[in-house]
């Protein structure tokens, strides 16, 4: 177990603040699965945007495909609006290396061109290896590297983190 | 180097090749339909082209025609952004009177990372994955009598995608078993996947009587074999196949074995029937039933390439 605390809830209070000042006319939620997708599912719900949140999957644009091979299998992009032209706030969990954020967008560029993207994260944790920025966390923290930290949701709904590796 | 239990596995159970069906275990057929599932919506999206496999090269050996199964590996590798190179193999160096070995050698040396062979011969698709580099990979596009797995799992994936569930399912395979490398494939899919009830349905002489040691019953009267089933996969009369005198005639077959919508009507009212195709209309199949509501022939073409999307992307990701 870790020491570190976080309130995922608390934390989901000042996301929602944050994704509020990020939405513009139009603007469509899309959430990076799996951690992202509940959350852009209960931001969808929570800022009363009209219409339905996207998913979306970096399994098929990973850069670790040559070593780690096929991985999330089942998961795919659900994006049931027009991505040509539109404004879109991309959501996460977790922000780290910005990998997942690179293979998301070239992933999201094979349904069309977005006339913007921004990003808004529950957690910075830092050691970033691209060039890739987040408009909004929620938190900003530092953990060792073999730490793998993790949104999890219980059945009624609530947000916690989940923390694996040695301390 | 290939594992001595299953040369199709690396070490840590890993599918490295696709040569069988045979001896794989259950989660890997699952992780194949469940990656194909995710690749059939490729085909929805504004770009039809995943990277997985940037920069690598598929080569298409068929030393056996097959203008379908060829087209179908080189789409799944274009999807997939792999450089495709088709070799008409046998018109060109096999004719010449190189060996198999040699010509893979050769390719080889062309820095090929994929083989998808097609052979007359059972077996050599092993003879190849045995004798490439450790990072090549090879999948099986049908092999003499033996397997075509690629053909099997396409048709557990439409099996699923209509029936859902493997475990309550009867599944009547009719017509050219003794020939056929799908109805074998089908059989240990089928098997691994749980289906209680395979039948082999068709006359004596294209229904060897030990095809029982494979776990299936063996029904040589049409009526009794398709009374009840859930799925219907009719194999093709193999013409080229056949020597000697197997069968009376066309016309006989399709009188005691043809699928019209007369014998249909003995399947479960929500039965799906399938065929690996190209079908022989008025042999095995009737036109009626064919082109009717119970017919998932076309979708099976469909699901055939997001089904070798997901091997190739599979075995291309995972290291001997």
């Amino acid at each position: 177990m870790s020491t570190l605390h976080l309130d995922a809830e608390a934390l989901y209070a000042d996301l929602l603040a944050g994704v509020r000042t990020l939405m513009k006319p139009g603007s469509v939620l899309v959430g990076i699965w799996s951690g992202g997708a509940w959350l852009a599912e209960r931001l969808q719900r929570d800022l009363k945007v009209a219409g339905e949140h996207g998913v979306i999957s970096s399994a098929l644009h990973r850069d670790d495909f040559n070593s780690r091979g096929m991985t999330a299998a089942a998961d795919h992009t659900k994006l049931p609006f027009e991505v040509e032209g539109s404004h879109i706030v991309l959501v996460d969990d977790v922000l780290y290396t910005g990998r997942t954020i690179r293979a998301t967008l070239n992933e999201l560029y094979d349904f069309g061109r977005p006339a913007s993207v921004s990003l808004a994260v529950l957690v910075d944790r830092g050691g970033r290896e691209l060039p890739i920025h987040a408009a909004v966390s929620a938190a900003r923290i530092t953990l060792p590297s073999e730490q793998r930290l993790s949104l999890a949701r219980d059945a009624t709904g609530r947000f916690s983190f989940d923390i694996k590796g040695p301390n | 180097m290939l594992s001595r239990r299953n040369p199709q596995l690396n070490s840590h159970g890993e599918l490295i090749h696709l040569l069988s069906i045979e001896g794989l275990p259950q989660a890997v057929l699952n992780q194949i339909l469940d990656t194909a599932g995710s690749f059939l919506s490729v085909n929805d999206r504004e770009v039809k082209k995943v990277p997985l496999l940037r920069g690598k090269s598929v080569f298409n050996l068929f030393f056996e025609n097959s203008t379908r199964t060829r087209t179908t590996f080189e789409i799944a590798a274009k999807r997939l952004s792999a450089d495709v190179i088709n070799l008409d193999i046998a018109r060109s160096s096999a004719a010449k009177g190189e060996s198999l070995l040699d010509t893979i050698a050769n390719l080889s040396a062309m820095h090929a990372d994929m083989f998808v062979v097609r052979h007359s011969e059972s077996g050599a698709p092993y003879l190849i994955a045995q004798h490439c580099a450790p990072h090549v990979h090879v999948v099986n596009a049908g092999d003499g009598r033996h397997a075509h797995p690629t053909q099997g799992l396409l048709d557990m994936y439409t099996i699923r995608h209509y029936k859902r569930d493997f475990t309550k399912l009867t599944v009547a395979i009719v017509g050219d078993i003794v020939h056929s490398r799908v109805a074998r494939s089908d059989i240990h899919a089928l098997t691994t996947l749980g289906v209680p009830e395979i039948r082999a349905v068709g006359p004596k002489t294209l229904v060897p009587s030990d095809i029982r040691e494979m776990g299936v019953r063996v029904c040589h009267d049409m009526k009794e074999g398709i009374s009840g089933a859930d799925v219907i996969i009719m194999l093709r009369l193999q013409n080229e196949r056949m020597s000697g005198a197997m069968l009376p005639s066309a016309g006989e077959f399709f009188k005691n074995y043809g699928l019209t919508p007369e014998k249909l009507a003995l399947a479960k009212p929500d039965a799906i029937v399938m065929h690996p195709g190209p079908i022989n209309r008025g042999v095995e199949i009737d036109s009626a039933v064919a082109d009717g509501t119970h017919s998932v022939i076309l979708p099976q073409v469909t699901f055939g390439i997001a089904v070798r999307m997901a091997v190739m992307s599979i075995i291309a990701g995972n290291n001997a």
